[in-house]
């Protein structure tokens, strides 16, 4: 019986070993959307809105659009902010925002301090959309097409060579079929 | 050619290294001394072969070799000659490189300081490195090899990430790497006693100096990165919990418990198959952060480019490294036994009470960490638990432990006086009550926890100088008695107070950051802000080339009561190669508070985004690191490592063995 636990660091080290494992299958990437999302439509939300105006799937369906999801708590979110702001005042992309598990005056305060590129945004505060749309963590970024249809995910802060190699020439893509 | 002599001098290292792991410890089995002196050997040539590696891809990035695909990667013709240098680790394979260096180093430090090591554990422990060294240069020669050629060379190469190109470079990773690595001296240690089945007073004294080496770059290391993440990314944060960050604060957790239970083991000859887990552990946890940060199985704002193969290739050496040490634990530890007992009141109760509670912060940094991991494993929805869950569960949980370390070193061995030591204190209690008071009052603010995190800070100094003044009898014999007491304390006391008092500096640190101030405006021409007292004078933004970028060059006068104070320079540098923009903060620093600015975007009128912050006691943070390493440092002066006491003790026990031949 005392040796048990002496052969508790081993088996519980080999369970770790086991879940990395899984981890490094290659259909296991914390970046990639699993593959079942793209080309999906977007899964259905209608969503208090954090100034007054709700956002709701159904209305953003007609033209190409990003949705990003944020939070006040989230660092690398501030760290996109820029690339953002360049997004919605340079390009003039619709980008509209989902504060993920936040609270929102705490988005608020944020949004006032460093700028909102949002045209619009839905409160997500217990996470279910970002749920829906298998969100790993914030920031997350998604192309969603005219019939509101995912595209494209984007994991993790948008860095400006993701919005010029990738980012923009999807949207232009979109925006022309 | 020298690429391929840096090549060639890799592949050999790999080869010594195997006759290091295998010679030695056939050796020492076979009680056959010339094999076991192969290790020191083995050693050195295996640390120089692999500076060698590095000085020729150094060269490489230097002469701007653009034939070998990691120059192109990773350097540029316009890059200042000191990031061709150091960005020689700033990518993945250079880095692996620089890991191995550090082991390198360690092998070779414990192969020139061990001759007062019994042969046989000093056999084991270098054949130990070896293995460690074999499985990571096999690992850079068969996926993350950084030599390759290409054919033609291209006519210039990508570029440092900017974000990189900051004189932290030279210095965050080398350090964070030697704490790192340094913890395999321990692993390779506790692998050794365990293969005797044999661990005693003195074997705890050869350990502890290395782990406490370690430490001491670890914590170095760590707060440099924190420092560098809060000059360079602009926000003025200074720890993220980002999983890169955990990686090297796990093995800093569990290593802070390992320095103390080692004590354990060293004075009262108990708590040794505790302190040969947590030997294990520590090493681990530097192999899993490895794992976690090259494999890409967590999302993280320090991305690395991501090959499955290495991955693998790392889990697999995990599986070997500690799967094997724990399987050997499992196996001998049982038969380790336990001498001296103690009440639960005592030293080693306090000691016990630490190694409780900073493995549990450990197991929360770790569950928090690999929470998206686990859970998408099991199919459960995909989460990533953020800042919130770190700051509710793992501040907490540091409470108690902040408490017991101003009671802690007042408790005797064996049997301690509690209510003596908390009666003994009393000017602690008062300290720790004048500054929840004194935070209050200042600050009116209700954040209760910031408030009381100062109380603590208090508590924690106080309680460690008056426990100094308990020691030299201050106030109670003459001034002079005092004094002499004070010079013939071990340095390792010194050490201990030092390291606790850091620890104070640093809690009033974290506490304060809660009470910042900030303020961000877009600005033009002649702007004021105001901010803390100060005011803040926008002077127009110049553009200044640099050498691999153009600046946005702010200049911002800074006023107090009508008076100048300081006229600082905010800029956003643009890199062409990489199209990418990174922040030069300026900030100004009393040591009390930090006055920090940094600009943001401008726009095509003119207008520019200024983020200033005012951040009461923030340096103290880094301050408070220095200290507790500085600490380390001191404890390592102490004379009862240096001379051959351990040595001395443990001959007495063992058998006399002749020297090896050549020694």
């Amino acid at each position: 019986m005392r040796r048990l636990v002496y052969l508790l660091p081993l088996l519980l080290f080999l369970v770790l070993a086991g879940y990395f494992a899984l981890a490094l299958r290659p259909s296991y990437d914390p970046r990639l959307l699993p593959s079942a999302m793209i080309d999906k439509e977007a899964p259905q939300f209608d969503l208090a809105g954090l100034y007054g105006k709700g956002l709701a799937l159904d209305a953003l369906k007609g033209s190409p659009v990003l949705i990003n999801f944020f939070a006040s708590w989230c660092v690398p979110c501030r760290e996109e902010q820029p690339v953002l702001m360049r997004l919605a005042n340079q390009e003039h992309i619709p980008l509209y925002g989902i504060d993920y598990k936040d609270q929102p005056e705490a988005a608020q305060k944020l949004l006032t301090e460093f700028g909102d590129p949002y045209r619009r945004i839905g409160l997500d505060p217990d996470g279910t959309v970002g749920l829906n749309f298998g969100v790993y963590g914030v920031p997350e970024t998604y192309v969603l097409d005219s019939s509101g249809h995912i595209r494209k995910r984007f994991v993790g802060p948008l860095t400006a060579e993701e919005v010029n190699k990738q980012l923009l020439p999807l949207l232009r893509a979109l925006g022309k079929s | 050619m020298i690429t391929e002599l840096g090549h060639f001098a890799l592949i050999l290292a790999l080869c010594v290294s195997l006759v290091q792991a295998i010679v030695p410890l056939v050796g020492a089995s076979r009680g056959n001394l010339a094999w076991m002196a192969v290790g020191r050997n083995a050693a050195l040539a295996e640390f120089a072969l692999v500076a060698l590696a590095m000085l020729s891809l150094m060269h490489a990035y230097v002469t701007n070799d653009f034939s070998v695909i990691n120059v192109i990667e990773n350097s540029h013709t316009d890059k200042p000659l000191l990031y061709q240098i150091t960005g020689v680790w700033g990518n993945h394979e250079g880095s692996m490189i620089l890991w191995v260096l550090m082991l390198g180093v360690c092998s070779a430090a414990l192969a020139l300081f061990s001759n007062n090591l019994p042969p046989e554990l000093r056999a084991r422990v270098l054949a130990v490195q070896g293995m460690i060294a074999a499985g990571f240069l096999l690992f850079i020669l068969l996926t993350s090899d950084p030599f390759l050629r290409t054919w033609p060379p291209a006519p210039n190469g990508q570029g440092l990430n900017p974000v990189l190109q900051d004189p932290g470079l030279a210095f965050h990773p080398p350090f964070l790497y030697l704490g790192y690595v340094g913890f395999s001296v321990g692993f390779a240690f506790a692998v050794a006693a365990l293969i005797e089945g044999r661990v005693d007073a003195a074997w705890a004294r050869w350990v502890r100096p290395w782990t406490l080496a370690s430490w001491c770059f670890l914590t170095i290391g760590i707060a440099m990165g924190s420092w560098w993440a809060y000059y360079t990314l602009g926000w003025g944060g200074w720890w993220y919990w980002d999983p890169v960050e955990n990686a090297s604060f796990m093995p800093w957790l569990v290593g802070t418990a390992l320095i103390h239970s080692s004590i354990v083991v060293e004075k009262r000859d108990t708590l040794k198959s505790w302190t040969i887990l947590l030997a294990i552990i520590t090493f681990s946890l530097s192999l899993v952060g490895t794992f976690l940060v090259r494999s890409g199985v967590l999302t993280s704002v320090h991305a690395f480019a991501t090959d499955p193969r290495r991955g693998m290739f790392i889990l697999l050496l995990l599986l070997v490294a500690i799967g094997g040490s724990l399987t050997l634990y499992a196996i001998r530890a049982p038969a380790l036994k336990g001498g001296g007992l103690f009440a639960p009141i005592s030293r080693e109760g306090a000691l016990v009470l630490n190694n409780l509670i900073l493995s549990c912060g450990c197991a929360t940094v770790f569950l928090g960490t690999l929470y998206p991991l686990f859970l998408d494993a099991v199919g459960g929805p995909k989460l990533s638990v953020g800042f919130p869950f770190f700051n509710r569960t793992f501040a907490p949980l540091m409470v108690p432990l902040i408490i017991a370390v101003g009671i802690g070193p007042m408790l005797s061995w064996k049997r301690g006086d509690l209510l003596g030591a908390l009666q003994r204190v009393w000017a602690a209690y008062i300290a720790a009550v004048a500054a929840v008071l004194a935070a209050w009052f200042v600050t009116h603010r209700h954040d209760i926890f910031p408030i009381l995190g100062f109380g603590l800070a208090a508590w924690v100094g106080v309680a460690v100088i008056v426990e100094f003044a308990e020691r030299v009898k201050l106030f109670r014999v003459g001034i002079g008695d005092s004094v002499r007491r004070a010079v013939h304390l071990p340095r390792s006391a010194y050490g201990m107070t030092l390291a606790h008092f850091g620890l104070a500096v640093s809690i009033a640190g974290f506490s304060a950051s809660a009470f910042d101030s900030q303020v961000i405006a877009s600005v033009h021409d002649g702007s004021v802000l105001k901010l803390a007292g100060y005011e803040l004078h926008f002077m127009g933004v110049d553009r200044v080339p640099g050498p691999n970028f153009t600046a946005n060059r702010s200049t911002i006068e800074i006023d107090r009561d009508g008076q100048t104070v300081a006229v600082v320079h905010p800029e956003q540098r643009f890199f062409p190669v990489q199209q990418q923009t990174t922040s030069e903060t300026a900030i100004r620093t009393n040591f009390l508070a930090d006055l920090y600015v940094a600009l943001g975007d401008g726009d095509a009128q003119g207008n520019w985004t200024v983020r200033a912050y005012w951040k009461p006691l923030v340096p103290w943070i880094w301050i408070g690191a220095i200290i507790m390493a500085f600490g380390g440092v001191v404890s390592l002066s102490d004379r009862r490592w240096r001379v051959g006491v351990a040595a001395r003790a443990r001959r007495r026990a063992a058998p006399v063995l002749q020297p090896a031949p050549g020694e």
